[in-house]
This record gives structure tokens, sequence and C-alpha cells, in this order.
């Protein structure tokens, strides 16, 4: 196909407009992780200097480790982020097959009343939702967490999946039927795999907001067994305002892990935001 | 379609639906409906009494209440109208630059410019402060060197400029989302009605305006009210630059900080539950007002194309 050919002072500009975006939003980055590798001294004196052996240091990250106890908080995050995602793509499928598959009496109220999440914060019922966790005895427990990503993921994870679906052909269920399948064989079996990709959009687009909420580990789980790597960062960095080597060092290992993560994941995350789901 | 469903399949509909429809309601549903009770409730004695709209009043009656509202409110709607005059046209812009063909390193640009919005809100919020600290001099630094030091202020120190700051920030980290949306948008658009435009010598930017941007209208459109949610929810960023006071003086807060404060108390003022469900309810209210407009006004009168 013969396209009509493009100006080269056009593309030109463009490139030289995206290097100064792209440098706009890598500088703050690179600026605190090459500043956590040096001496005090020199972090003032030169900031935007490269470390050389003789500004090279590693006190703030001495401190850092000295004191927080990262490697727990990385793992509660880790435990509450998997553990959300999976409840959220587990149940969230279920009830999408329920609604796509059969007809029954309130199907589409049913439908309804749980896409209503999509538009309502949850944060709003903070206040109730901390009562319950208090009553149910779950305060300071990852359990509180991953119930309450769990309930916020779930309405958006249904009404993409029930789209998905019902584009799944209903020939193969029915020769599943035939075969003497059960319904539940039928979901996990021949539906689940054929979704994959949509499944892998909605856990792209739940892992981030989760692995970097504040608001409800704040709130619900603020002990510091449970601490994830987000508070542990904020609670941390807060308290070393003036020890700029441990405030940077801190800044750049909470910066690492997400780092490593989008990059495993940067492919299928921008697949899955650019295949379609907002049309 | 499906075929007949038979009696004994109905089973299976309760057992798939009633995992999420349990956890959805216990944490959703009714903690919101929890909110509003709390809210017509108050603390006498220790006893829960109902009060009616009480509290309503209070907050919209007393003048230390519903000064701290309204300035909330405003807050968020200035936070709102940066994202939407800066984040907005800049997201557009970069994926309308991304979507040309013949541009090369797309995957690299792409990758980079997202990756503040991978970020939380709390290495944002520290990574700035530091930059912009007078103490540090890395921002005064590079105004020096395009010859502009003089313009130096401490941004998020000064009751003025503090909020502004925090919503360009909070720009600087978001732009990403509106870029990958549009971009997404841009590629789904059939290459027959671009090569149509270009027989009727309709091509570069003025294929952008007359063509392509008509087409992602609605894209745009959701990602204003994704804006909107997310602007009038806005908390964390404030709280981690600027703490649970809004400071300075307060010129920083939105209804997010004050809700957090009423309920949980700070410094002198013991928390009020009761009170804080009810700026939770008005939140609550702005924020469906906001997207009925949208749904009923808005995105019905949206022409829609069909491929």
């Amino acid at each position: 196909m013969q396209r009509v050919k493009h100006n080269p002072l056009n593309l030109a500009l463009a490139h030289l407009a995206l290097i100064i975006y792209t440098i706009i939003a890598l500088f703050p980055v690179l600026i605190i992780i090459i500043n956590s590798f040096k001496t005090r001294k020199a972090i003032f004196r030169d900031p935007l200097a490269l470390p050389n052996s003789e500004t090279f240091s590693l006190i703030g990250y001495e401190t850092v480790l000295k004191q927080g106890d990262y490697f727990g908080y990385f793992q509660n995050s880790f435990i509450v982020t998997v553990g959300s995602l999976f409840f959220i793509l587990l149940f969230g499928a279920m009830a999408a097959f329920a609604l796509s598959e059969y007809r029954f009496k309130g199907n589409t109220l049913m439908g309804l009343y749980l896409a209503l999440g999509i538009m309502i914060p949850i944060r709003l019922g903070t206040v109730a939702i901390l009562q319950f966790m208090v009553a149910t005895g779950l305060v300071n427990t990852l359990t509180a967490l991953i119930l309450v990503y769990t309930a916020s993921g779930l309405p958006i994870a249904i009404f993409i999946l029930s789209e998905f679906m019902r584009q799944v052909s209903a020939d193969l269920k029915d020769a599943g039927r035939i075969d003497g399948l059960s319904e539940y064989r039928i979901f996990f079996q021949l539906v689940l795999p054929l979704v994959r990709p949509a499944l892998a959009t909605v856990a792209v687009f739940n892992m981030i907001p989760i692995w970097n909420d504040l608001w409800f580990p704040l709130i619900l789980a603020n002990s510091e067994e449970t601490k994830t790597l987000t508070l542990g960062s904020q609670v941390f960095i807060g308290q070393f305002v003036t020890d700029w080597n441990a405030v940077l060092s801190g800044l750049s290992m909470a910066i690492l892990p997400v780092m490593i993560l989008y990059i495993i994941f940067s492919k299928q995350l921008i697949r899955g935001i650019t295949s379609g789901a907002v049309k | 379609m499906t075929t007949e469903t038979r009696p004994k399949r109905r089973w299976q509909i309760l057992v798939f639906l009633a995992p999420a429809v349990l956890v959805y309601t216990a944490l959703m549903i009714l903690p919101l409906f929890g909110t509003l009770k709390l809210a017509l409730y108050e603390n006498v004695n220790e006893q829960q009494v109902f009060v009616g709209f009480k509290n309503f009043a209070t907050l919209f009656g007393d003048p230390n209440w519903s000064e701290a509202f309204w300035r909330g409110l405003k807050n968020n709607t200035w936070f709102f109208i940066i994202h939407m005059l800066v984040q907005n046209p800049i997201g557009v812009a970069i994926a309308a630059m991304l979507s040309v063909p013949a541009l090369r390193f797309k995957a690299f640009y792409r990758t980079a410019i997202f990756i503040p919005t991978i970020m939380s809100f709390v290495i944002v919020g520290f990574a700035w402060k530091l930059i912009l600290s007078p103490l540090w001099g890395i921002a005064p630094g590079l105004l020096d060197a395009v010859g502009l030091k003089h313009l130096f202020q401490p941004w998020l120190g000064k009751e003025e400029y503090a909020l502004t700051t925090i919503a360009l920030i909070s720009v600087w980290q978001y732009v990403g989302i509106p870029m990958m949306l549009i971009y997404a948008a841009l590629l789904s658009i059939p290459d027959e009605v671009l090569e149509a435009g270009e027989i009727d010598g309709i091509t570069g930017m003025k294929a952008f305006w007359k063509i392509k941007l008509p087409l992602i209208l609605p894209s745009i459109g959701i990602i204003s009210i994704l804006t909107f949610v997310g602007n009038f929810n806005a908390f964390d960023l404030v709280y981690t630059i600027e703490g649970a006071m809004a400071a300075p003086n307060f010129s920083t807060e939105v209804m997010g900080t004050l809700m957090f404060r009423t309920f949980f108390g700070h410094q002198t003022q013991p928390g009020d539950p009761n009170m804080g469900s009810a700026i939770a309810m008005m939140m609550f209210l702005v924020i469906l007002a906001g997207v009925t407009i949208y749904l009923f006004f808005i995105q019905t009168r949206m022409r829609r194309y069909q491929f």
C-alpha cells in the first residue's frame, strides 16, 4: 500500500517534540536514581553529574536496609496484588459467564447492578468498610486489603469479560454439552482459555492501581507487619526528611520493583490497553 | 444463541454469580449505604442518634465547615480544569505524533512516556518535592542554565502556586493514560477512511483536524469522564506532598483531604466519622452529577461512526 509521502521536516519536528517530552518524563526519575549513588557532598555540589569513583557512595542504601523492612513490605505488596488479581479474575469471569451465557429472570438488572460500581469510587465507603473490618476482626490483615481491591476491581472486570464471552462460539459450548461436560467444565476448560487475552487486559488494568494504592493500606492495614511497599516508603521516607542519602535511596528502592514489573509486563500492558478496551 | 436453558442448569447460575455478588455487595454497595446512614446520625454521649440532615446543615450552614468544603470543591474544580487543559491536549498531541506510520522508535517513546504513570503517588510526590526544593537547587539550577533564574519560586510552599504546581505534577504523572487510549483509538481508524481523504487531498495536519479528531471524540469523552472521577477523588498526591493539613495554609485542600482529616481527626481536633460521612456523601453526589451530565447530555449527543 503506497502512502502519501510524509514531509521529512514534519517527521523531524515530531521526533524533536517526542524527545523533549521523553526527557521531561524521565528526568525526575533519573535524577533521583543517579543521586542515590552519590555522597552527600556530591548530591548538593553537582546534582546533575553521574557518580564517579570519588563521589560514589552506598551510604543511603545502608541506612535504608538497616531501618525499614523493605523486603517484608515488598512481600506484602506482592501478596496483596497477586491475591486481589486472582480473585478479581476468578470471580469476575464466573459472574461474566453467568451473565453472558444464561438467560434468567433479572439478568439485565444484575448486569446493571454490578456495573454500577464502575462509577462509584470505593473510597467513599471507607468509613463503613473500616467498621466492617473492625467488626470482623480483619483490621491490619492483608485479607482486608485483598477483599477491598477485589470488590473494587470486579465491576469493570465483569463488564469487559462479559463482552468477550459473548463472542465465544455457542457451537463449541453446545458440542461440549453433547459430550457430557458439566457447565463448570465448560467454563473452566473451554471458555476460560479462549478469553485469556481479555483476562490479561483486566489484570494489567488493575495491577498498577492496587500496587500503588496508599489510601486503604493507610487506613485498614498500617501495622508494621502488614505495610505495603507504597505505605512503607511513605512512612519511611517521611522519617528521613533531612537525610538526603537515605531519602534518595529509599525512593530508588521503591522505584526499582515497579520498573522491573513494568519492563516484564510492558508488552502485555500496552497490548492490553491498545487492544480496543475503549472504542 | 444458547440453547433453551433447562431447569437442571439453574444451580450453576447461582454458583457462578454468588462470589462476585457477595464480595461486591458487602464491600461496595453496603458501605456506601453505611456512609449515607452515618451521615444522618450524630454521636451523643457515645450513642449514635438519628439527626436527619443536621450534619449537612452544619456542613453548609456553619462558616467553619462551609468555607472548608467550598474551598475543597473549588480546588478540585481547578485541579480538573488544569488536567483538561494541559494533560489531555498533550496526551492527544503525543498520540497523534506516535500514530504517524513513518515515525520510527515508537515503542521507545511510548514506553518511556508511560513510565511516570506506573509509579506510585508516594514516589512521584517525594521526587518532585526534592527537585523543586530550594535546598537542593535542581530547579533553580536548570532555570539558571536557560537564564530564567529570577523566575524560580519555592512553588510548593507558596499559597498562590502550590495547588497549580501539584496539579501539574499530576499531569506529568498521568499524561500516559490519554496518550495510550487516544493512540489505540487512532490505530483503530480504518486505512480506507484515511486513504479516501488522501485522494481528496486531505493530508497531514488537515487530516488530523478534519478526519481523525471527529472520529476519536468518543474516546476523548471517556478520557474526560475518567479524568473527572479521578480528579474529584484526588487525595494521595496532596497528602504525600503537603500532608493531611493541605499546606500551605490549606491552600491545597481538596475534598479528599477534608474528608480524611474530618474522619480521622488531626492534631487537636478529634475525628468525627459522622461529619466525615456527610462530606463523603457530598463527594459522591458531585461525582454522580458529573457522570450523569456526561451520560445524558454529552454522550447522547456525540455522533458515533461505525465502520
